[in-house]
C-alpha cells in the first residue's frame, strides 16, 4: 500500500512539473510582445529594454521559468490585462459558482445513475430496463447544451417552473441559489448519470453471477436484498472510477452549463480571457484547472485503492 | 526467408464477420444505415442544398418549416436552415475524421512501441499522463489563444484529446498479440523488433484500431459542435451545428425549430455512430462468444 501510495504521488509529481512546462512554453507561444503591450507602439527602444528587465524577460529561460513556478506557488497570477483586477480576486469571485455547479450535478449524476442502473438490473427484460437504457442512450447521444437550450425553453419559457438565468450565491440565500442552480446542475449531471448507469448495471450483473451471490440466494435472501447488500457495495466502486475518468468532461460541461445559463462561473472567465486575449487570466485558468484535474485525480485513485479491497491486497504483496 | 505469415483469417474474414453480425443486429445496421445517409448528405452538400449556406434573404427571416423552398424554415436573416443543416454535417464529418486520423496516426505508432518495448512505456506512459492532465476543452481554449479559433484548431485540440486513449488500446492489443504463438515463431525465425510489430502486431490490431475511431468520431462530432458553439471552433458565416445552435439560442422562443433541427441532427449522427461502433464491437470482438 505505501509503495502503492509512493509510486502514485511520485507519478502526479512529474505530470505536474511536465504540465507547468507545457503551459511555461504555451504562454510564450502566444501571439504579442507583452512589454510592447505594456508600453505602447511609440515606445523607444530603451524603454522596452527596460520593461523587460522589470518583466524578466531578458533573463535565461530557466531562470524565467523558475520564477513562473515561484509565483504561481505563491498564488500570485498577475493582473487581468483588461480590468487591472488581480487574477486572483477574479477566481476568487467565479471559482466558488463553478465548484457549487458542478458538486450539485455530480451529487444528482450519482443518484439518478446508479438509481437507473439497479432498476435496469431488477427489471431485466422488461419495460423499466428498456426506459433505462432508453435515458442512457439518449444521455450519452444528445449534446448537454443542446439539452440545455431546450430546457431553458420547456422548463424556464414555456412552463416557467425553473429561471432561465441569473446566480444567487449559496453563501447569501441557500434555498434561492440551490433553486437557481438546479436545471443547470440536473443538465449538466445528464450524460455523467448515463455512464454510470451503464456501469453499474455492468458491475450489477457481474456482481449477480458470482460465488457469494449465489451462496447468499441459496441461503434464501431475496433478490433485491442480494442486489442492495452485494451488488451496490460493488457498484460503489465503479462510481469512483468513472468520476475519475469523467472529471474532464465535467469540467469541460461546466463551461459550457455556465454559457447557456449566463451562470459567473469559472467557464465565463475563461471564455471571455480567450475573447479578449487576457493572457495572465487564460494562463492562470489553464494551470488551475491542469492541477486541480491532476490532485484530483490522484485523490480519486487513492481512495479507489482504499475501497477496493483487491487493489489493497495486490499493494502490501 | 520468411516461411511465418501473419495469420490474416483474423483480417480476412472480418468483413464477412461484420455483416452477419449486422444481419443479427438491427440496432447496428440502422446505425449503420443513418451513418450512410448522414455520409450521402455531406459528401452531396452542393447538389442536394437548395439554398447557399451562407445565402441572406432579409424578406424571409423566422419562416415557419414547410414554407415553400425552405423545408425546415429559415433562421433571423432568412438563411435556408436545411441547407444550413447539410453544410453544417459536412464541417462535422470533417473535424470528425481529421481528429480521428490525428489519433490513429500519433496513437498507434505510440501504443505500438509502448507494448512492444517495456523501456518505452514508462515513457509513453508519462507523456499520455501529462496530455491527460489537460482537458480536452482546456486544450481548446490553449490553442485558440495561440492560433486563434478555426476548424483546424478544433480537429487539432479534438485529435489531441484522443491519443492517450488511442495508445492505450493500441499497447493493450499489443501486449496480448506480443505473446502469440505465431509472434513467438517470427522471433524464433530471427524477425526484427520492427518487422514483428509492423508485419505481425499492427495487421491484427487492426480491428481494435478500427472499433476506437468508431467511439471517438461521436465525440468529435459533439466536441467540435460545442467548440463552435462557445465561439472556439468553426467561424461565423460558415455553417456549423454548434454555431446554428448558438444563433439560435438568441431568439429561442420566437422560432424554437432553429434550434431543434441542428440539436437532433447531431444527436442521431451520435446514434448510429454509437449504434454502429456497438455492432462492430460485437463483430470484431474475439472474446464475444454470445456472437451468432
Amino acid at each position: 500500500m505505501t509503495r502503492y501510495l509512493l509510486t502514485r504521488l511520485w507519478q502526479s509529481a512529474i505530470t505536474l512539473i511536465l504540465a507547468s512546462l507545457v503551459v511555461f512554453v504555451g504562454v510564450r507561444q502566444l501571439p504579442g510582445d507583452p512589454a510592447l503591450a505594456m508600453a505602447g507602439e511609440e515606445a523607444s527602444p530603451e524603454r522596452l529594454a527596460e520593461i523587460r528587465t522589470q518583466l524578466g524577460l531578458d533573463e535565461p529561460i530557466a531562470t524565467q521559468y523558475v520564477t513562473f513556478v515561484g509565483n504561481m506557488l505563491r498564488g500570485d497570477f498577475g493582473a487581468s490585462t483588461r480590468t487591472g483586477t488581480p487574477v486572483t480576486d477574479l477566481i476568487a469571485t467565479t471559482l466558488p459558482v463553478t465548484l457549487w455547479l458542478a458538486g450539485y450535478a455530480l451529487i444528482v449524476a450519482i443518484i439518478v445513475g446508479i438509481l437507473l442502473g439497479v432498476i435496469a438490473e431488477r427489471f431485466r427484460g422488461r419495460w423499466p430496463e428498456w426506459v433505462a437504457n432508453g435515458f442512457a442512450l439518449i444521455g450519452l447521444s444528445v449534446p448537454n447544451f443542446w439539452l440545455g437550450i431546450l430546457a431553458i425553453l420547456y422548463l424556464a419559457v414555456t412552463v416557467p417552473i425553473f429561471p432561465a438565468s441569473g446566480y444567487v450565491p449559496i453563501g447569501e440565500d441557500p434555498l434561492q441559489g440551490l433553486y437557481h442552480l438546479t436545471l443547470p446542475a440536473i443538465i449538466l449531471g445528464t450524460s455523467l448519470a448515463a455512464v454510470i448507469m451503464r456501469q453499474t448495471r455492468a458491475s450489477m450483473i457481474e456482481t449477480m453471477k458470482t460465488d457469494y451471490v449465489r451462496t447468499a440466494r441459496a441461503k434464501g435472501l431475496g433478490r433485491s436484498r442480494v442486489l442492495f447488500r452485494y451488488g451496490l457495495r460493488n457498484s460503489l466502486i465503479v462510481v469512483v472510477t468513472i468520476v475519475g475518468l469523467q472529471l474532464g468532461g465535467l469540467i469541460s460541461g461546466a463551461v459550457v452549463t455556465e454559457r447557456i445559463f449566463a451562470l459567473p462561473g469559472f467557464g465565463k472567465l475563461t471564455l471571455d480571457a480567450v475573447f479578449t486575449r487576457d493572457y495572465p487570466v487564460i494562463q492562470a485558468v489553464v494551470l488551475i484547472i491542469t492541477v486541480g484535474y491532476i490532485v484530483i485525480n490522484l485523490a480519486v485513485d487513492l481512495l479507489y485503492s482504499v475501497i477496493n479491497p483487491r487493489i489493497r491486497v495486490g499493494g502490501s504483496n | 526467408m520468411t516461411l511465418v505469415t501473419t495469420p490474416s483469417a483474423e483480417l480476412g474474414s472480418a468483413r464477412g464477420r461484420i455483416w452477419t453480425s449486422l444481419r443479427h443486429n438491427p440496432l447496428g445496421l440502422a446505425g449503420g444505415i443513418m451513418l450512410l445517409v448522414v455520409a450521402l448528405l455531406a459528401i452531396l452538400a452542393p447538389v442536394i442544398a437548395p439554398h447557399g449556406p451562407a445565402e441572406v434573404n432579409f424578406d424571409a427571416p423566422f419562416q415557419a418549416p414547410g414554407t415553400v423552398g425552405y423545408l425546415m424554415g429559415t433562421d433571423d436573416l432568412g438563411r435556408d436552415i436545411f441547407s444550413r443543416m447539410i453544410y453544417g454535417i459536412r464541417v462535422s464529418l470533417q473535424v470528425g475524421l481529421l481528429s480521428v486520423a490525428l489519433a490513429v496516426v500519433i496513437g498507434t505508432p505510440l501504443g505500438l512501441l509502448a507494448g512492444y518495448w517495456r523501456w518505452l512505456d514508462g515513457i509513453i506512459s508519462r507523456l499520455t499522463d501529462v496530455t491527460l492532465a489537460f482537458p480536452f476543452l482546456i486544450i481548446a481554449v490553449g490553442l485558440a489563444a495561440i492560433n486563434g479559433p478555426s476548424l483546424a484548431n478544433a480537429a487539432l485540440a479534438l485529435g489531441i484529446a484522443q491519443i492517450p486513449t488511442m495508445i492505450r488500446v493500441v499497447r493493450g492489443e499489443t501486449l496480448r498479440i506480443k505473446e502469440t504463438d505465431f509472434v513467438l515463431a517470427a522471433r524464433t525465425m530471427d524477425a526484427t523488433g520492427l518487422r514483428v510489430i509492423f508485419g505481425h502486431v499492427l495487421p491484427n490490431a487492426g480491428s481494435a484500431i478500427i472499433v476506437q475511431a468508431t467511439v471517438i468520431m461521436p465525440v468529435a462530432v459533439i466536441g467540435e459542435a460545442l467548440l463552435s458553439f462557445l465561439g472556439l471552433g468553426i467561424q461565423p458565416p460558415t455553417a456549423s451545428l454548434g454555431i446554428m445552435l448558438s444563433d439560435a439560442q438568441q431568439y429561442i422562443s420566437r422560432s424554437p425549430t432553429a434550434a431543434i433541427f441542428p440539436g437532433i441532427t447531431i444527436a442521431l449522427i451520435c446514434l448510429g455512430f454509437n449504434l454502429f461502433g456497438d455492432a462492430l464491437r460485437d463483430a470484431l470482438d474475439p472474446t464475444n462468444t454470445s456472437r451468432k
